[in-house]
């Protein structure tokens, strides 16, 4: 490791829009001295120069796993299978004009995997990572049908990703331009990651903070038993003891986890405990790649040490010369507009992730049963839900009526998602009368016949079965036509 | 230290791209089967052994007598072509297509493979091809094309729809130029039939029985999984929808009788159905075939998954369900006479209602309890 010299740089800002005003004046009326030390403290974690060695590894074990990502969703047909045979997709609300493109969505997925492979080697980095962001999120935008949070935590840390300057070190930009090259990096920039591991930590365990999770065991009851086949633990999981075990100790992994690997001290513990989790949930559920993420991520946490022995054991294989990257060199932010502006984006940004799993607060009923304000918010495996939709076509004027046969639009896993969220439930009636338009009907309306079962209470109605769905418009309002749920589920 | 948890970060990875292996069926949930379950909890083994043992295998035993119970009746009706041997031959008929209706469901392994159902009873049938064939005397009936020529469709037809009394059906079945038309090709029909079920039997019989008994787990590759997958397919598809809800015209918004399992046969269409409901809910209570004794079932399941999670009684509203379709269902007059003197036929269509209740009943809340992923899609959940 080369020696580092610090460079004194009066080019180094501090930016807080609102704060350095706001935040800063009141203390000043307060204590002018405390204002200084809070104010230079937050400074220091924004600003001290850090080794850049963490964001490399980060970058190349993402970059990586997306790339194996990408060719293991292709390897297994999915592409194929849910995004070019299907004939209709659910879109996200204004988002309709983002549709998977015939045969030529293998060349988003192709376009995202080769900018992956140029994240993870840090080659044209910046331009990398805004063209897996764009088109990773292209994949995620043609069908709701397939969301899940892990991916939608992959679209917004790759948007974060874009104002990271994770090719300072150890990436083919640094070779090749001695200029771009950096070993420490503004500490804020690693930070920022973490930031956003505790927030997808945090909340998925507020999550776990309902009577369902922790008074019922639920959905964990119906869940453990069936896994009676798993090595070891597969006798366990019919005892109830376990089940609550289960749901209380998950919920307590999400709320305390960020803490335990932010704590120097508690962190080897940490991770072994992120290891064991996150391979736990892959042995019970069909969960893909996402525990490996997730260990991977929490890497970040640790100090700079253990990624330079990391890169070391790298470099003995690519043999680039790690020693090259070890130049003492410091990168600094001057307070350009530019600079200035990225702040703000960033700000903006985690504020958006702060308020976003709220907003079901803005909505009536209840939020398992409604879905509104459910996505984008961390609620992971929070519910076993499933449900059974059968719509009628009536002919408005001589009350003529026939059922929809779903397979004959929809694929197994469409019909499914589509059974239980009321919003899939409108979009596809719409899609009906649109058909069925075309096939020269008139005067159509479209009711539904749903049934949904929500951790394990029997099923019931989930939408008016006389309200003409046709008629319904989709907004961000609450739908009326959601019939209340017949019970309650207390908590966050 | 560091060195530790590089050696970690390795081995975590290694283990990241090993076990998740992408095997053959795309699955990412498979688990290596571990030890089966323990006494006290439900074991799936054991009620697989009882479907298999029971129900299955029976069925099919009985089924393959039926047939060659329907051969002898060719015979005789051949070598002596009567009014009284016509009516045996139907009766013959009939029963092994009540038969049939106890293996309908069972489309798995052996039966899929050879794609029994499609070979067997695919209606409506096509009469002209029929009566093409059987002047002509030459047709592959291997061939998936002549599906809707063959199976008991092919054989209601000619037992039934050749004439509109017995003395014309017998009058051109008992013609000699018949002997190398329709009776030739009853007994190609028939014969098709025979070697197709009874390779099912023999694979059942010979091996399958054992790797769909021994196949316990919990992935949805499992024999569990999967056979209740193609249990609630078949009741929602085969019995609900086409032995009702087609010829009722639910689907296309006018009423289509031709559509009717045994058409030609002014009045068993409802029987069929009823066989066939009653099939599919002895099923559920795990009931052996021929026999009240009962053994392990998803009722059972359900009863022990209910232990555990406390709550509604599901096994008792499905098997009311059940019931409450059945005497809807059994009030009704012949299905053809429901459908071609009412418009709209109501009564039909009220019936269909209490049918078409059991659909969410096993699809949303059975499979809910028991933690089975509908139609197994293979992708990755969260």
């Amino acid at each position: 490791m080369g020696h580092i010299t610090p460079r004194p740089c009066d080019e180094q800002i501090l930016f807080l829009p609102g704060g350095n005003t706001l935040f800063g004046r009141k203390l000043e009326a307060l204590n002018v001295k405390l204002g200084h030390t809070i104010l230079s403290q937050l400074k220091l974690y924004l600003e001290t120069p850090v080794e850049a060695a963490p964001l490399a590894v980060f970058r190349i074990l993402f970059g990586g796993m997306m790339l194996f990502g990408m060719l293991r969703f292709w390897s297994y047909g999915w592409i194929d299978k849910l995004y070019v045979r299907p004939q209709f997709f659910f879109s996200y609300y204004g988002f309709d004009w983002i549709k998977p493109i015939g045969n030529y969505t293998y060349l988003v997925f192709a376009v995202c995997a080769v900018a992956a492979a140029m994240v993870a080697i840090g080659y044209k980095y910046r331009m990398a990572i805004i063209v897996f962001f764009i088109s990773f999120t292209y994949i995620e935008l043609m069908d709701k049908t397939t969301y899940l949070n892990h991916y939608y935590f992959i679209s917004i840390l790759a948007f974060l990703m874009i104002f990271l300057p994770a090719n300072a070190y150890y990436s083919v930009d640094a070779l090749q331009h001695p200029r771009k090259s950096f070993q420490k990096i503004p500490a804020w920039t690693i930070n920022s990651i973490k930031w956003l591991l505790c927030i997808v930590y945090i909340y998925a365990g507020l999550g776990k903070l309902n009577s369902d999770w922790l008074l019922e065991a639920m959905p964990l009851k119906i869940w453990l038993p069936s896994k009676f086949d798993v090595p070891l633990l597969g006798d366990f999981f019919r005892f109830e003891w376990v089940h609550y075990a289960f749901s209380w100790g998950g919920a307590a992994y999400d709320l305390f986890i960020p803490f335990l690997l932010l704590y120097r001290k508690t962190r080897p513990f940490a991770f072994v405990m992120v290891v064991i989790f996150h391979l736990m949930t892959r042995v019970l559920f069909p969960i893909g790649m996402f525990p490996y993420i997730m260990i991977v991520s929490s890497l970040i946490f640790f100090d700079a040490g253990v990624h330079h022995t990391l890169l070391r054991y790298l470099d003995r294989f690519l043999k680039l010369g790690k020693q090259r990257f070890d130049t003492g060199t410091i990168l600094v932010y001057g307070s350009t507009a530019g600079n200035r502006l990225k702040y703000a984006v960033l700000l903006v940004f985690f504020g958006i992730q702060l308020l976003l799993p709220w907003r079901y607060l803005a909505y009536p009923g209840e939020l398992f049963w409604t879905e509104e304000g459910y996505r984008f918010s961390w609620r992971v495996m929070l519910m076993e839900k499933s449900g059974y939709a059968q719509f009628k076509i009536v002919d408005g004027k001589t009350g003529s009526y026939f059922y929809v046969d779903n397979t004959d639009f929809l694929t197994p896993f469409q019909e499914k998602q589509m059974a239980f969220q009321p919003d899939f439930i409108l979009e596809y009636a719409h899609f009906l009368k649109d058909h069925f338009k075309k096939d020269g009907h008139k005067h159509i309306q479209v009711f539904v016949e749903s049934y949904v079962s929500l951790n394990g209470r029997l099923s019931t109605p989930m939408v008016d079965p006389r309200v003409d769905l046709a008629a319904q418009k989709e907004s961000f309002e609450h739908k009326p036509w959601i019939t209340p749920f017949n019970d309650v589920i207390k908590g966050i | 230290m560091q060195r530790i948890w590089g050696i970690v970060l390795v081995m975590t990875l290694i283990w990241a791209c090993s076990s998740d292996n992408g095997s053959g069926s795309g699955m990412s949930d498979d688990v290596d089967p571990g030890p089966g379950p323990t006494a006290e909890t439900f074991a799936r083994g054991p009620m697989l052994a009882n479907w298999a043992d029971n129900i299955i295998i029976p069925a099919y035993t009985d089924f393959s007598e039926r047939l060659s119970g329907l051969s002898a009746e060719l015979e005789a009706f051949k070598a002596e072509s009567s009014e009284a041997n016509l009516v045996a031959l139907r009766n013959a008929w009939l029963e092994a297509y009540k038969a049939w209706q106890h293996i309908d469901m069972f489309e798995i392994g052996p039966a899929e493979a050879v794609g029994l159902r499609l070979n067997l009873n695919s209606y409506p049938s096509d009469t002209t091809i029929i009566e093409s064939y059987a002047s002509k005397g030459t047709y592959d009936l291997k061939l998936p094309s002549n599906r809707v020529a063959k199976g008991f469709p092919a054989l209601d037809y000619l037992i039934n729809g050749l004439g509109e009394s017995d003395t014309i059906i017998v009058a051109k079945l008992g013609s000699e130029t018949a002997k190398t038309t329709y009776i030739a090709y009853m007994d190609a029909v028939l014969k098709d039939m025979r070697e197709l079920s009874d390779q099912v039997l023999s694979e059942w019989q010979q091996g399958y029985r054992d790797t769909f008994v021994n196949n316990e787990g919990a992935s949805a590759t499992a024999s569990v999984d999967r056979f209740v997958n193609d249990y609630i397919f078949y009741y929602e598809k085969f019995l609900r929808a086409g032995k009702m809800g087609i010829p009722l015209g639910v689907f296309s918004g006018n009423t289509l009788p031709g559509n009717l399992e045994g058409y030609y046969d002014n009045d068993i269409s409802k029987v069929l159905f009823l066989e066939s409901l009653n099939v599919s809910q002895d099923f559920f209570n795990g009931k052996h075939f021929a026999s009240d004794a009962k053994g392990e079932s998803l009722a059972a399941y359900l009863d022990a998954l209910n232990a555990i999670k406390g709550g509604e009684d599901l096994k008792k509203i499905i098997n009311d369900q059940f019931d409450t379709a059945r005497e809807q269902v059994t009030a009704l007059g012949t299905f053809r006479e429901e459908i071609e003197n009412n418009d709209p036929p109501s009564n039909m269509l009220l019936a269909y209602d209490e049918v078409q209740r059991i659909v969410p009943l096993l699809k949303v809340d059975m499979v809910s309890a028991m933690s089975i992923s509908i139609a197994y899609v293979d992708s990755d959940g969260d």
